[in-house]
Parts: C-alpha cells; sequence; structure tokens
C-alpha cells in the first residue's frame, strides 16, 4: 500500500472541496466522508466519487475494524473538542481545518516539518494561512516588532459559523503572526465585502521594520516564500511589488513593508473568489500529505 | 411620539470619534476635555469618543493613535457633568474585551457599526454589550448602496440580537433627500417599539442638515452630527446647524443654539487641523458613493505615488470598497502609478 487512508469528517462545503483535493493526491486515499445528515449533498457527492460515505457521525468509523491513518475535521470546533481526544487515543493523527485550536499551529510553507509527529495540528484561520507565511518572509531577515494584517473576502464566503465568531478570527490570527509569524505583537482584521460579482479573497500585511533594513533582502525573501505557498495553493499571488515606507508620526514611528496579496480559489467544488475557503482546503491537503508520507515510510520500514 | 418627555429627537455628537479621522487620530487628553467641557456645557446629551475607526482602531491600516483612546474616554466620563459618553466599536477590528475596557472606563452608550449587509457579524457584541449594562446602538454603514427593504432586514437582524436603536448611516455622505427619509420609514416599520431608528449623515453633497430633518419628519429618534462638521469627509452633519434649525421647526433637542454656535467656533475649531470642506476630494466621495474615512488615506497615497486622489477615490467606488478597506487604496495608487508610467514610457518611444 503506497497512500495513507482518510477520513472527511464533516460533509459541508469545506469537506466537500477538501475531497476532491485529496482524491487528486498521490499521497492519501480519501476512503470515509462522515456527515449528520443523510440529505447532505456532500455525502451523496462523496458516494458518487466511490467514498464510505454515512450520516451517523463518529461512532461507526470509530469503532469498526479498519479505521483511517487520518481523519480531516471540517465540522466546528466544539465537534472538534468532543471527537479530538477519541481520535488521538486510536492513534488517529488529526488535521482540524475548525477553529478549535486544540493541537499547534501548522502553516506548511513556515513549520509543516516541525509537525509531522504531532498527533493534532490545527489550521488557525484562513487569514492567518494567507498572511503568516509573509509575516515569517519578513521576519527571517530582519526584526519585525510588530505585524498586521487586513483579511478581505467576499461576505457570500463567510458562513455562519465565522459571523457568529468573528472574534475568534481576530484573536486567533493574532496569535499565529506571533507564534508562527515571527512578529513580537500581531494584530489582525477582518473585512466581509458583499461586491456583486463576488471579490476574490485580498490580504494585506504590514509588518513594522527597523528603518535601515535590508529591503532587497526583505523583498526577495517575500517572492521565495510566496512561491512556497503557490506551490499548494496556485491561486496564490503578490497583487504588486512590496511597498516600502520611512517612518512617519502616523505609523507610530516605524518603517513599514507592506504586502499585498490575492488568493483566488482552486473551483474545485467551492467558487473560485472563495480563495479563503481554497486556502484552507488547499493548507490541509499539503499537512495531510506531509503526514501519509511519514506514516507510508513508517509502514514500508517496520 | 417624541424620543423622552423633554426631548423630540435626542443627538449625539461625534467630533471626537470621527473627527478623530480629520485629526489623523492625533487627539490628545487636553483636546477631548476641553470639547467634551464645552458640548456637556451646551447641553449635548451625548458624546462620541473613539479612535476614528473604533475600539482597536490604532492600527498601520487607519492611523495609529497619539494618545490610548481608552484614557479619552476616560477623560471625557471625568469630564461630562450631564453628557453620556458612547464609544463605537467595529466586529471584525475590535474585539469584546475592548467592549468591557471601556465599559470600565465609564462609558454608557455602546455603538457597533457593520457594512449594511453584514449585520449578522455583530450579534456577540450586542449580547456583551447588554449584557454590561450598557446603551446599545447599531450602525449600518455605508447605507446608500442598499435599499431601504434590505436595510429593514439588517436592521431587524441587530434589533433581535439586542441593538436599541439602528441608525442609518450615510457614511458616504451619498443620500439625497427622499433616499434618506424612505430608508429611515423602512426601518420604523420593521422595528416598531423593538427598537429606535436614528440617522449618521455626511456632508459630501452639502445635505447634512436636510437629511436629517427629513429622518426626523420620517420618525428618527436619534441623529449624530459633529460640531463644526469635525468629521470624515467632508464633515459630519454640522451639530450646530441643525440645533439651529430644529429651533425653528419646533424639535427639541435640549441643546443651547447660543451655547453650540459659541462652542463650534470658539472650542472645537481651534482643535481642528482645518476645516472639513466641500472639495474636489469630498464631493467626488458624496458622487461617488465612497466612505468617507478613506478621504485623508487617498490623499495620503495620493502625494506619495503621484497620482490623482479623485481617481483613487473613483476607483475605490468602483470596486465597490467598504468601510476598513483603507488596505486597498494603497494597492489603487500603485496601479494608478504603474499605468501611468507605462504610459509615459509608450508616449516616449
Amino acid at each position: 500500500m503506497t497512500k495513507a487512508t482518510a477520513a472527511i469528517v464533516g460533509s459541508g462545503n469545506i469537506g466537500t472541496d477538501l475531497m476532491y483535493k485529496l482524491l487528486r493526491s498521490e499521497a492519501i486515499e480519501p476512503r470515509w466522508m462522515i456527515g449528520v445528515d443523510a440529505r447532505s449533498p456532500g455525502l451523496k457527492r462523496a458516494a458518487e466519487e466511490g467514498l464510505s460515505a454515512s450520516a451517523e457521525g463518529v461512532d461507526p468509523l470509530l469503532d469498526q475494524e479498519e479505521r483511517p491513518d487520518l481523519v480531516f475535521e471540517a465540522t466546528s470546533a466544539a465537534v472538534h473538542k468532543q471527537n479530538a481526544p477519541r481520535y488521538a487515543e486510536l492513534g488517529i493523527q488529526a488535521v482540524d481545518l475548525t477553529p478549535a485550536a486544540l493541537g499547534p499551529a501548522v502553516v506548511p510553507a513556515v513549520n509543516l516539518g516541525e509537525r509531522l509527529e504531532a498527533p493534532n495540528v490545527s489550521l488557525i484561520t484562513c487569514g492567518g494561512q494567507a498572511t503568516i507565511p509573509m509575516v515569517h518572509a519578513v521576519s527571517r531577515v530582519t526584526e519585525v516588532a510588530y505585524a498586521e494584517i487586513v483579511a478581505s473576502v467576499a461576505s457570500p464566503s463567510a458562513g455562519p459559523g465565522t459571523r457568529a465568531n468573528i472574534d475568534e478570527f481576530t484573536l486567533t490570527t493574532s496569535r499565529g503572526i506571533e507564534t508562527l509569524g515571527g512578529a513580537r505583537r500581531g494584530k489582525a482584521i477582518i473585512i466581509l465585502n458583499p461586491a456583486e460579482p463576488p471579490m476574490l479573497m485580498r490580504d494585506t500585511v504590514f509588518c513594522a521594520i527597523p528603518a535601515d533594513a535590508d529591503r532587497a533582502a526583505i523583498a526577495e525573501s517575500i517572492h521565495e516564500v510566496v512561491a512556497d505557498v503557490a506551490a499548494y495553493v496556485p491561486g496564490y499571488r503578490l497583487r504588486t511589488e512590496p511597498q516600502f515606507d520611512e517612518p512617519t508620526a502616523v505609523s507610530g514611528g516605524l518603517a513599514r513593508v507592506a504586502v499585498f496579496l490575492e488568493v483566488e480559489g482552486a473551483g474545485d467544488f467551492l467558487p473560485p473568489y472563495s480563495g479563503n475557503l481554497d486556502i484552507m482546503t488547499a493548507a490541509a491537503t499539503r499537512v495531510g500529505e506531509g503526514f501519509a508520507q511519514r506514516i507510508v515510510s513508517q509502514r514500508a520500514a517496520s | 411620539m417624541p424620543y423622552s418627555a423633554d426631548l423630540d429627537i435626542r443627538l449625539t455628537d461625534s467630533s471626537l470619534r470621527d473627527g478623530s479621522h480629520a485629526k489623523q487620530h492625533q487627539f490628545t487628553v487636553e483636546h477631548v476635555r476641553s470639547i467634551v467641557a464645552a458640548l456637556d456645557d451646551a447641553g449635548v446629551p451625548v458624546i462620541e469618543v473613539t479612535h476614528g475607526d473604533g475600539l482597536g482602531g490604532s492600527s498601520f491600516n487607519y492611523g495609529f493613535s497619539h494618545t490610548p483612546e481608552q484614557e479619552l474616554i476616560k477623560a471625557a466620563v471625568d469630564t461630562a457633568e450631564r453628557a453620556r459618553i458612547a464609544f463605537l466599536m467595529l466586529p471584525g477590528l475590535g474585539v469584546r474585551d475592548d467592549i468591557r475596557q471601556a465599559a470600565d472606563n465609564g462609558a454608557a452608550v455602546c455603538r457597533i457599526a457593520t457594512h449594511c449587509t453584514e449585520a449578522d457579524i455583530a450579534v456577540q457584541h450586542f449580547g456583551l454589550a447588554r449584557e454590561l449594562g450598557l446603551e446599545t446602538v447599531g450602525f449600518l454603514m455605508m447605507s446608500h448602496s442598499q435599499p431601504p427593504e434590505e436595510l429593514a432586514r439588517q436592521a431587524r437582524i441587530m434589533a433581535d440580537a439586542g441593538c436599541q436603536c439602528v441608525y442609518v448611516v450615510d457614511s458616504a455622505g451619498a443620500l439625497v433627500l427622499e433616499e434618506t427619509s424612505d430608508r429611515i420609514s423602512a426601518l420604523v416599520a420593521e422595528l416598531g417599539a423593538d427598537a429606535q431608528v436614528g440617522f449618521h449623515g455626511h456632508e459630501n453633497l452639502g445635505l447634512g442638515v436636510a437629511n436629517s430633518v427629513l429622518a426626523v419628519r420620517a420618525g428618527a429618534h436619534q441623529i449624530d452630527g459633529s460640531t463644526r462638521r469635525f468629521g470624515a469627509g467632508a464633515g459630519n452633519t454640522p451639530v450646530e446647524g441643525f440645533v439651529a434649525v430644529a429651533e425653528k421647526l419646533g424639535i427639541r433637542t435640549g441643546v443651547d443654539p447660543l451655547k453650540i454656535i459659541d462652542a463650534a467656533e470658539d472650542v472645537v475649531r481651534p482643535v481642528m487641523d482645518g476645516e472639513c470642506l466641500l472639495d474636489r476630494l469630498s464631493l467626488t466621495m458624496g458622487y461617488a458613493g465612497v466612505y468617507s474615512s478613506f478621504l485623508k488615506h487617498a490623499d495620503r497615497q495620493a502625494t506619495k505615488y503621484g497620482v490623482s486622489g479623485a481617481e483613487i477615490l473613483l476607483e475605490a467606488g468602483r470596486r465597490e470598497l467598504v468601510g476598513g478597506q483603507e488596505d486597498q487604496l494603497i494597492e489603487i495608487a500603485v496601479a494608478l502609478a504603474e499605468k501611468a508610467s507605462a504610459q509615459s514610457a509608450s508616449a516616449g518611444k
């Protein structure tokens, strides 16, 4: 066997989009799709693709003899908090796409290599996946005392869960900018824009930098990391060259670099404008593949 | 039905919040003390004090505050003898802890703003504000961009979440007369006795006072203004102007016209860096329906990249940017500059 097996828990939009990405993976075989509503279109699509689709929740999946190597959780923070200990007990590695933030945070372009053995990893937020790589790109070149991100997403791509818990987005993303991005202090802002036709996800990353920082080296580092992310999120790109500003009174006396990003979704299931959702399923796929390669090589060695 | 036994409508002065945009967020404790004392003495019942973009607004994107806003709120609360102190917050930027801190500092009115199609992101914040015993106001920003029925639907979401007065907020100063009253009427019809309705006007088409009068006639119970128009874009509805007109129309505001006229000239004006003018850029905003707070940002990027500020604002209108997307103005300016240099290069060939 050359692929690791996976279950997708949560048959909504995210789970369905993730399924199509996993079906193309050379390292993962998505075998189960778990929902809670037999009428869920996601379960129907999963059955059509040959997955074992169940509306009975995770119990039957975990009770059966043959269990998945990996599980992708695309339910809600509350459900993941219930399920996570059970996955851990059974030795099933979990990739968490909910905002539960139980396991360590992972952004593939920044720290996947350090987290390949973690029983549970958190994908933070869509804004975090898009912007933390840029903070990292700057902070590996020079000191970043403060980083701030503005994520603008199309209204129809922000679901009821995000809307009811918008503080979780700002707080979780701010923390990720610090712990993973390497900024001493982080701040996150999210804007929902209802323009029609819907706008592509846009992200702006501001980093405070020393006035004498090596700007060419910063710009080069940004381009490198953009390419790293684009390797697993093809629609991830710069809108323009990084822009540098001298310190001013209004900037709090700090010089800064500003990075302008756009994320176009692959359109696997979700519409291309929802780059915010695509970057989550694309990052989950990349993390899952990292886990799968390790699992398969261990299996081969034993 | 009047606002109360003594007032037909209740005024909120926003010069220490919306004026923060015009002041590039450089308010000091002294500015706040002097303005609050003068407005309070004139009988202004509610005074709003916060960073222009609400709690947590001090940032690269919107401009860093000279003095932390919570200190300004505290100074306002200390100074006011009669007026209630209000603060603004935008979900997605500020968080619930910011509301708790403002309440701890003595603010009494929590005003929560969302873009006018996104009221449901404010549900958790209205819930907390009511729990803390704060009076609540909801802001439907950029109200010109949606028809009355959609605004009424969004107002219902806010009222159900615990909002006691929903404002039609003309952030772009783009509403023209009946466009204001039609929206107010729709909210009044939807909300009935569940919540009041308010109007927040800007001067980008020179209609702040006129729109506010029509709002009152359509059933609004709360009206916003800024003394001396001290606000974003061409400024807000001038409180002193509205008070004078209201008196002539027999609308009781509780504000002394002569005292507020003096406060505008002697106290507020000296704090302002310049008058809020209906000039090319601010008129362009009203004309194109662009968020008033973009003014200073567009102006700054136009200078930095050597492009037209009016063109930046027109492009912002074309892209249908909403409040908060100040970052995109930089990207627009860069794109305009690149286009201009490509054109001059090809012209040189």
